[in-house]
């Protein structure tokens, strides 16, 4: 991509500093898939003080769930789901140190406020390019909640996956204060 | 009397499970045609490049025949079965089924369809949500579609006033799509089906979405309906992915019957730029 920023996990705060709604950056390193069960699951569990099944100091999530990998390959295609049905767990999570998203779509006002007060970042991955976006995964391993299925919480090795800064770490959303098409949603 | 013709219920799950398998992995020419009229017209970097990534995306599935998208969907099949048809050696619901079945296993496609409250995955895809019609004649014409759940969420019904007239309906269908916004990975394709009860208008807003873009409706009302949606639509500026641009919609498909002289529904099925179906005849 044109003026794309590298940048890779895991985040540090003068990286989620640095970048501005509407960036372009090429991401590489550890992500964890997980998306609506496994939010509950993890949300739940910290709720009841366990211990997590995966650590959330630094991480980022990808709310993903991808087909099955077909013989010799590494994953199947593998893209975002929309990202507002993790908003309410989203907020505990980046209490507890979340400090990258990768999804599609709007989050709350509170998930914006939370993502500026942790300096976290929010990005967009292309929806619906699935096969294109599974190249740039190099290793896939299942790390929690096997049980789920497609749904389980997979540890990814990603490598330049393109993506755009959708919510900056100073609370700046693309579709309200960059495109401003979308005030009175 | 006309004589009935026999059809084995294995070529029927044979046909569903090839059209599962190539609707999940090859985007129709009709699509692809589409984003590449709106890649020239974008005037912004990145909305032309999501769209580039769309095309190149369909390369790759079609040529590693891979899913197009992780969402494979929620199988729905349109039968028409002809009344002079003869299902043998099964049931012809579950020879669909079956069809479903082997197409997500043998695909490598992803199983997302659960238990409502527990939310424990049916294992397999199924069951698929298939609409049946008897029809004239003896063939059976059948019509996939697999249907993302990011879209689906984002569609509604709309029980408007009966004197709303074309600006109501006009209205009802942008803001449907505006509060939708980038959530259902644009450009969308809109089904918008007008008419008949709730759950009729639901089903021809998700039959419009089975006609090729580009074809405008037979009825000049509609044509015009559809085309100042879609002129309006992608006057919205959520553009490709939602990274801003032209085009949030590729096409706006409308079928209409008549409705009770209280009613007006319009329901609208919002459908990703991964419109994925296919059709064939047994």
């Amino acid at each position: 991509m044109k003026d794309a920023v590298r940048i890779e996990t895991p985040l540090a705060d003068e990286t989620c500093r640095l970048l501005k709604a509407g960036d372009k950056v090429f991401l590489s390193g550890e992500v964890y898939t997980g998306r609506d069960m496994a939010h509950r699951r993890l949300c739940d569990a910290a709720r009841k003080g366990e211990k997590l099944p995966i650590p959330l100091q630094g991480t980022t999530i990808f709310y993903a769930a991808p087909t099955p990998a077909s013989p010799g390959r590494i994953i199947g295609s593998v893209g975002p789901t929309t990202s507002y049905r993790m908003d309410s767990c989203t907020l505990e999570l980046l209490r507890m140190g979340l400090k990258g998203m990768i999804g599609k779509g709007r989050r709350s006002p509170e998930v914006v406020e939370a993502i500026r007060e942790c300096r976290a970042v929010y990005f967009g991955a292309p929806g619906g390019v699935a096969a294109l976006l599974s190249r740039h995964v190099k290793k896939a391993q299942v790390v929690a909640y096997e049980d789920l299925g497609p749904e389980a919480i997979l540890k990814l090795e990603v490598s330049d996956m393109p993506l755009v800064v959708l919510i900056d770490s100073h609370g700046r959303d693309l579709y309200g204060s960059v495109l401003g098409i979308d005030k009175n949603a | 009397m006309n004589p009935i013709r026999e059809v084995s219920c294995e070529t029927v799950t044979e046909t569903v499970r090839k059209l599962f398998i190539e609707a999940n992995t090859v985007l129709g020419e009709d699509i692809l045609e589409a984003v590449n009229r709106a890649c020239a017209a974008e005037e912004s970097y990145i909305a032309r490049l999501a769209l580039e990534q769309i095309c190149e995306n369909a390369r790759i599935a079609r040529e590693e025949v891979v899913a197009l998208c992780q969402d494979t969907g929620l199988a729905v099949v349109f039968a028409e079965v002809g009344q002079d048809v003869h299902v043998v050696g099964g049931s012809f619901g579950v020879s669909v089924q079956e069809g479903v079945r082997r197409a997500y296993s043998e695909g490598y496609f992803r199983k997302s369809l659960c238990d409502p409250l527990t939310r424990k995955n049916t294992g397999d895809n199924t069951p698929a949500v298939v609409h049946t019609e008897i029809v004239p004649g003896d063939r059976i014409r059948l019509q996939v579609m697999a249907k993302g759940g990011g879209s689906e969420n984002m569609s509604s019904v709309h029980m408007l006033l009966p004197t709303a007239g074309v600006e109501g309906i006009e209205n009802a269908v942008l803001e449907s799509v505006r509060k939708a916004g980038p959530n259902p990975c644009p450009p969308v394709v809109l089904g918008v089906g007008i008419g008949g009860t709730v759950e009729r208008a639901a089903l021809l807003s998700k039959k419009a979405l089975l006609r090729p873009l580009g074809e405008k409706s037979g009825d000049n009302r509609l044509a015009k309906m559809e085309e100042d949606i879609l002129d309006k639509l992608n006057r919205l500026g959520f553009g490709p992915q939602g990274y801003g641009g032209k085009t949030t919609a590729l096409a706006v498909s409308i079928e209409m019957e008549p409705c009770h002289i209280a009613s007006l529904p319009v329901a609208v099925s919002i459908q990703c730029h991964a419109s994925r179906h296919k059709e064939a005849v047994i």
